[in-house]
């Protein structure tokens, strides 16, 4: 039948494929129940039988010479040799492999993004859909199947690069609902595609664009909801709800599916697993790609990883003045991330591949043979393109593999097909063929005599049969020549071997399999047509000519080490806890002791254990600190660094959130903030609402994962705000309150209905809907949680206090506080503590009135006082700023030294942990070259729990690799552009320099 | 509270009975003033221990070490043994006066419509009664350039003293510099328009460039016609080019700064100054060679990149300054108006990454006024230059230290006392009434 094929044009061979197709779909077992009207039944149960085949039965099988046969779609018989029935056609695939068709775990094929809803002034609060979830973002009765059509375009991309199933969704919304497993036949009705129409739930932490529904507008947001929803659900799964609710209605249908969770950064697959681990579920990954920065934490998901395979193209760096804006992370990325593959194979994570974001037609092949120079190996390879992919659906044995019983979707190659010479043939799914490239092609590569018009050429053809390449010499000389095969003709383009005169010869043949000699028909330049006759000269191959070989543009390459974080200034080994001895400095114990002159501090298992003259080190390593001076590490009451997202602006309440889901690790201000002595930081929501979300109380453990960063003993804190941002003063607002006033009443009603859900719920038992959003109310009305509350007027700070008071708890910290010193008797009545700027002023209306003198003042009247930074420039001498209270308000040194360590400390209430230096606290330490409220001090050495984070000397060490790595990589780059390969503009990413109290990052 | 109520004691005393309004600007030099036994800091890296300065009719006219001479001591005597002179601290590139509270338009005069702007003049906007002005005193900084925003061309610029009734008594220099935003090889991606907001190279760079060149160009054309039809950006080139008006051109990048050098080659320019200079340091030699001073913005910054070292932008002004350029210190960029009081920690900050302290002062004062045209008057502590200076208690670039009992603007004494000082005396007050009930 395939010979029938060759001879065709390719008119006619759709055609008979068509009419192959109506012939096979029937089912020798299943009854047909469909009228037909368009001519007589023509069921066909022949069976084809397929034999000579090197089989990958599966990534750990292999049938050499085996046979197998298909019928009705599915694969019948499988093996060395198998019986062939009598209503059979049979297949030679001598010399060729056969493998089973790719499964793609992540895709929208047949579905695509959906459209941006347009319209609409301002934000939505509300949402669009009535019956459904509270919020338009969770969307899990939405159902793959009933948006599908298949798109034969795709279809055949996806074909041509070896797949044969898809598992599809539709990609859009936090909690996406149901997508569907799918099969690429093309010309079958979609009943027949359909393998499983409910084969997995599909999330991701990304808005619809189906609805403007404004919460969630953070990261923090989107995972605070989804845990929400997850609680929703399992209450209304009790039939607890008044109300009918098909959203929580349909995600608890979708329970037992895979869940399949998108992700596009490596920082989001560990929060996603994490929302998992909380509810009992394993997502299944959507990956990055980057999966190598962190392998460690990979692992330890136990996620089943869908990775994609796109690489980064490298930098045009050219231009040295351009490449100056290109980050080393970005430039790395490019040098590892084709290695992401091998070191998930290396640690043995199982993962699947994905041609998520890539053509498949044009990338996956050319990634995929990218990713093996990198070590991945054909076998984990084949594993993660079939069988895998099979296991995590459930569907082991009836796809990813040959086998009796499975559906006949498999691949017919040349060869290996992980080689980059291989050519895919055939690309068989549900029994039905789709050819990629004809399988019987003339081999005709060899070195020829051609006998044209009077003249002896020497014809070399070499390269794969279906491309081959001619080279054309006569009395050795060159001469131009353009060769092509397509079936089993030949067309030879070459020039007249009258060089003064640009013409062409025309050569066409028919070249039949097996034969050792060409002729056919030749047409000269004057329009003559002549025979020529080509033979082959021996049997030997002609050798490949150096020139029409395509260069490889990825020989490996030398990696980079990779660092924690990956990024500048990174560790190549996360840096360990060593005991030690500072000798001899003055150091600022930030008690009652003041600053002890020619004083030794050892520190030991990450705490100090003594202070005092004359200790012996023991095995502790001695660091000479003479004229040094010693201080506790600072702390920043105030900060916005080390955090992915800032604001949960979509409700004027968002308890519910927390910092502690959005740390990260990777933010090269945490290395700059250790090079300025900060070692505890509070990463604190943003103020766009007056309840904003829970803090995250942060180590600056420069290298470690961001679950590591979190300073675990510290209570729990919560942000509110007050004033200009909350009411949207400096912004056009429609959200509620737009006045101070307001803002009081939001705090009364959400205080009000607290109590209530309190009290419900004591009264209610295990039917009661837990609310995160009140649960942390509550808490904050049961002293267990703690409000630092951005501030500035004194009205306002009045009004919080007193709101506290009624409700009969206290407000813990009121941070900026610029008008404190108006209300400072006030605040200590009601013992709240303080945590302002030095001096900053004027930027709005309500800091007309702040002053740098607050501190000092407030510090007189017996508060707590801190001084914060809000800002990642500040925050690395905070040293400067709390020395300005000496010039403003002649506060003492050592109580202006206090104000960024041991106060702040108290503060959190982490003081019997850190902020002084005592005997049995946490050894977070700071060295520097002088005192440290002077200008002129620079911090050397950063310590927390007796880990250096930062050292000055190994700073300029690092500099000089970081240096040395850019040229290396720059050379990389310049070796890649100039091998052809194609390179990308270079770009910058940004990060947003981030301030509570700014605007735009209020929005 | 002990030491609050002293506090509160010794501020009264000095001042005495002030409303809360702005400050009332001082008099004129009525009489002859001798500072005595403090470490004058001269401003170009000399210092004299205990000094003698004499400031007569808003001149210093005698400045020595005070054992090298025997004369008397005239006018008033100020004591001011352990106590540091400097020179007045002088600001470019700020805004001070042209905006009161950012977040509230109506308090906004810094940016006019319009992309060519020489002939605006941010002198007549300039606020004397500005608050954040008067916040500048007890810091030190006792000068500054008043610098319009905005635009290809954001307009001329002046230089005012911060003690004076109104702006013309306030001017120390009129329309002293034009300024000129260098168009980024880089811009970022527009992201309300769906780009993506990362850093991208700027496909106009050379179009905008060629619109200023342009201007450079027809303006010089229509200035030597008969200038018969009336054109005020054109005119308001007129002193550029005659080299009074110098040319203060806002830029960062290494090829941007490369492509000013050949600006000022290209249209003869006399005195061209960069502002802000992130890359200066790679094309050091070429600045230096072709006069270029750079006003290096605030070393209060962090670095543009990952990579960088974290302390770059706290030792750039000094690697341009070992490297032969020119350079001062500017304090534009977030919150730059009330920031701008920090100048002399901007130099402090410098010292401590490696600048000679002496040499870090000069970069808020003595290159200061030279890069802006006001040396033979202002910035050093010289014979025959104004009598604009501080007394500080200790070191003014440190801010323990930086506390002041005199400031003199042309020998006349300022206040002290601020919007905020009077807060503080008022509510201290407060307090200590409070503990004495």
């Amino acid at each position: 039948m395939n010979l029938y094929f060759q001879k065709l044009p390719n008119f006619m061979k759709l055609k008979f494929l068509l009419l192959g197709i109506v012939l096979s779909v029937s089912s020798a077992y299943a009854q047909d129940y469909f009228p037909k009207n368009d001519g007589v039944k023509t069921e066909n149960t022949n069976y084809t039988v397929f034999k000579n085949a090197r089989i990958h039965v599966d990534p750990k099988t292999i049938i050499e010479n085996g046979m197998f046969a298909i019928q009705n779609g599915k694969i019948t018989a499988v093996g060395k040799k198998v019986s062939i029935p009598e209503n059979s056609i049979v297949v030679d695939l001598a010399g060729k492999e056969v493998y089973p068709s790719f499964i793609d775990l992540y895709s929208s094929f047949g579905i695509g993004k959906p459209k941006r809803v347009e319209g609409g002034n301002g934000p939505q609060y509300d949402a669009n859909r009535e019956g459904f979830y509270w919020n338009d973002h969770i969307r899990p009765e939405t159902n793959a199947v009933a948006h599908f059509k298949y798109d034969a375009g795709d279809a055949s991309k996806l074909l041509e690069a070896g797949f044969g199933a898809v598992n599809t969704h539709v990609p859009d919304g936090i909690v996406r609902g149901s997508g569907m497993l799918v099969a690429l036949t093309p010309n079958v009705s979609e009943g027949d595609r359909i393998l499983n129409d409910r084969s997995a739930q599909y999330l991701s932490f990304d808005k619809s664009v189906l609805s403007r529904q404004s919460y969630p507008t953070s990261l923090m947001g989107a995972t605070a909801l989804l845990r929400q929803t997850y609680i929703d659900a399992s209450w209304y799964e009790k039939g607890n709800a008044k109300n009918k609710d098909l959203a929580l209605e349909a995600l608890n249908k979708n329970k037992n599916l895979v869940q399949i969770f998108a992700t596009d950064n490596l920082l989001n697959e560990f929060r996603a697993d994490k929302v998992g681990d909380e509810f009992g579920i394993q997502y299944v990954l959507l990956g990055s790609g980057k999966e190598y920065q962190r392998l460690d934490k990979v692992k330890s998901s136990n996620a089943t990883y869908i990775v994609p395979l796109k690489f980064p193209a490298a930098f045009d760096v050219e231009d040295p003045y351009l490449t100056k804006h290109l980050g080393l992370e970005e430039m790395r990325e490019w040098n590892q991330a084709p290695a992401n593959l091998a070191m998930l194979e290396k640690q043995e994570i199982a993962f699947t591949i994905t041609t998520h974001d890539i053509d498949p037609a044009k990338d996956f092949k050319s990634n995929l043979v990218k990713a093996m120079e990198f070590g991945l190996t054909k076998e984990a390879a084949l594993a993660a393109l079939t069988t895998i992919p099979a296991r995590t659906l459930g569907q082991e044995g009836k796809i990813g593999t040959i086998k009796e019983g499975a559906w006949a979707n498999f691949l017919i190659t040349s060869g290996d097909f992980f080689d980059k010479e291989t050519t895919l043939f055939e690309n068989w799914v549900q029994g039905e063929k789709k050819v990629l490239n004809s399988m019987n092609v003339t081999d005709i590569t060899g070195k020829y005599d051609l006998e044209l018009d009077g003249n002896t050429y020497l014809l070399a053809i070499t390269g794969e049969p279906t491309k081959p390449n001619a080279e054309v010499t006569l009395d050795d000389t060159k001469i131009g020549s353009k060769l092509s095969v397509s079936e089993n003709w030949m067309n030879l383009l070459i020039s007249s071997p009258d060089t003064t005169k640009t013409e062409y010869i025309r050569l066409v043949a028919k070249v039949p399999a097996n034969s050792k000699n060409i002729s056919g028909k030749a047409i000269l330049p004057n329009g003559k047509e002549t025979r020529f006759q080509a033979n082959m000269k021996d049997s030997e191959k002609a050798e490949e000519n150096e020139d029409s070989k395509t260069k490889s543009d990825s020989a490996p390459r030398e990696l980079i080490a990779v660092t924690y974080p990956n990024v500048a200034y990174g560790f190549k080994e996360r840096p360990k806890q060593q005991d030690v001895l500072f000798k001899n400095a003055t150091v600022w114990t930030s008690e009652d002791e003041g600053v002890l002159e020619n004083t030794d501090v050892l520190v030991k298992d990450g705490k100090i254990v003594k202070i005092g003259t004359d200790l012996s080190a023991g095995r502790a390593q001695v660091i000479d600190a003479t004229g040094k001076h010693l201080t506790a590490g600072i702390i920043d009451e105030h900060s916005h660094i080390a955090a992915s997202d800032i604001n949960e602006a979509g409700h004027n309440s968002s308890a519910e959130v927390t910092m502690e889901d959005v740390v990260d690790p990777t933010d090269i201000n945490i290395y700059r903030n250790l090079a300025g002595g900060v070692t505890t930081i509070q990463l604190l929501h943003g103020s766009a609402n007056p309840i904003g979300g829970r803090s995250a109380i942060l180590k600056l453990k420069w290298g470690a994962p961001a679950d590591e960063l979190i300073f675990e003993q510290a209570p729990p804190f919560i942000k509110f705000a007050l004033g200009e941002n909350v009411k949207q003063s400096n912004w056009s607002g429609n959200r509620f309150p737009q006045t101070r006033m307001g803002v009081e009443q939001v705090f009364i009603d959400y205080f009000s209905r607290a109590k209530a859900y309190e009290k419900e719920k004591q009264a209610a038992g295990e039917n009661f809907r837990k609310d995160l959003e009140m649960e942390t109310l509550v808490e904050i009305l049961n002293g267990e949680r703690f409000i630092s509350s951005h501030s500035y007027i004194q009205s306002e700070i009045n009004m919080l206090m007193n709101v506290a008071e009624m409700f009969d708890f206290n407000i813990n910290t009121f941070t900026h506080i610029l008008e404190g010193y108006k209300v400072a008797d006030k605040m200590k009545e009601h013992g709240v503590g303080a945590s302002t700027f030095s001096d900053w002023w004027a930027y709005k209306y309500e800091v007309n009135d702040a002053i740098p003198y607050n501190a000092a003042i407030m510090n007189e009247v017996g508060l707590t006082v801190a001084i914060n930074s809000d800002d990642a420039e500040m925050s690395r001498r905070l040293n400067q700023e709390a020395a300005k209270s000496v010039k403003y308000g002649g506060m003492s040194e050592e109580d202006a030294w206090k104000m960024v360590t041991i106060n702040p400390a108290k503060l959190l209430h982490v003081d019997n942990l850190v902020g002084s230096i005592k005997t049995g606290k946490q050894a977070d330490l700071v060295l520097w070259n002088e005192h440290p409220l002077s200008i002129y001090s620079i911090p050397e050495k950063t310590m927390i729990e007796g880990v250096v984070y930062f050292d000055k000397d190994r700073d300029l060490e690092l500099r000089k690799e970081i240096q040395k790595e850019r040229s290396s990589l720059v050379s990389q780059m310049l070796k890649e552009k100039n091998s052809g390969v194609k390179t990308q503009p270079v770009k910058k990413k940004e990060k947003q320099h981030v301030h509570c109290d700014l605007l735009e990052a209020v929005k | 509270m002990k030491k609050l109520n002293l506090y509160i004691g010794l501020l009264s005393l000095l001042f005495c009975g002030n409303s809360f309004a702005q400050q009332t600007p001082a008099p004129e030099q009525a009489e002859a003033i001798s500072i005595v036994g403090a470490t004058a800091h001269i401003g170009n890296g000399e210092v004299i221990e205990n000094s003698l300065i004499i400031l007569e009719d808003g001149k210093i006219t005698e400045i020595i070490a005070a054992d090298l001479t025997k004369r008397q001591y005239p006018g008033k005597q100020i004591d001011a043994t352990g106590k540091h002179v400097y020179p007045g601290i002088i600001a470019p590139n700020t805004t001070l006066g042209l905006v009161e509270i950012a977040s509230v338009k109506a308090t906004e005069d810094q940016d006019e419509m319009g992309d060519m702007l020489p002939n605006v003049r941010s002198l007549i906007a300039y606020n004397t009664e500005s608050k954040i002005v008067e916040s500048m005193r007890p810091n030190g900084v006792l000068l500054g350039q008043v610098v319009p925003r905005g635009g290809l061309i954001s307009g001329t610029s002046s230089i005012v003293q911060f003690d004076a009734w109104n702006w013309e008594d306030a001017t120390v220099k009129a329309d002293d510099g034009l300024h000129i935003n260098w168009p980024d090889s880089f811009r970022r991606g527009r992201w309300w328009r769906g780009e993506d907001p990362g850093l991208k190279p700027n496909k106009e760079y050379t179009e905008e460039i060629q619109k200023l060149s342009d201007f450079f160009a027809s303006s010089k054309a229509y200035l030597n016609g008969n200038r018969n039809d009336q054109n005020l950006p054109f005119l308001a080139m007129e002193k550029v080019f005659s080299g009074d008006k110098k040319v203060f051109v806002h830029a960062n990048g290494e090829k941007e700064i490369l492509d000013i050098i050949q600006f000022k080659k290209d249209n003869e320019l006399s005195s061209v100054v960069i502002v802000g200079g992130y890359d200066a340091l790679a094309i050091a030699s070429e600045l230096k060679d072709a006069e270029i001073p750079v006003l290096v913005n605030r070393p209060h910054s962090t670095p543009n990149n990952a990579y960088e070292d974290y302390d770059q932008p706290y030792k750039l002004a000094k690697l341009l300054h070992d490297a032969g350029v020119m350079v001062g210190l500017e304090s534009s960029g977030q919150m730059e108006r009330m920031n701008t009081r920090n100048l002399p920690f901007y130099a402090g900050t410098v010292a401590a990454f490696g600048m000679d302290k002496e040499d870090a002062l000069s970069l808020i004062t003595s290159n200061n006024a030279r890069i802006l045209g006001i040396d033979s008057d202002y910035g050093t502590l010289e014979k025959g230059k104004s009598a604009t200076l501080f007394i500080s208690e200790g070191d003014a670039l440190d801010m323990r230290s930086n506390i002041l009992s005199h400031a003199f603007i042309d020998g006349r004494e300022i206040s002290l006392e601020t919007h905020q000082t009077e807060l503080w005396k008022r509510y201290s007050k407060k307090y200590s009434e409070q503990e004495s009930e």
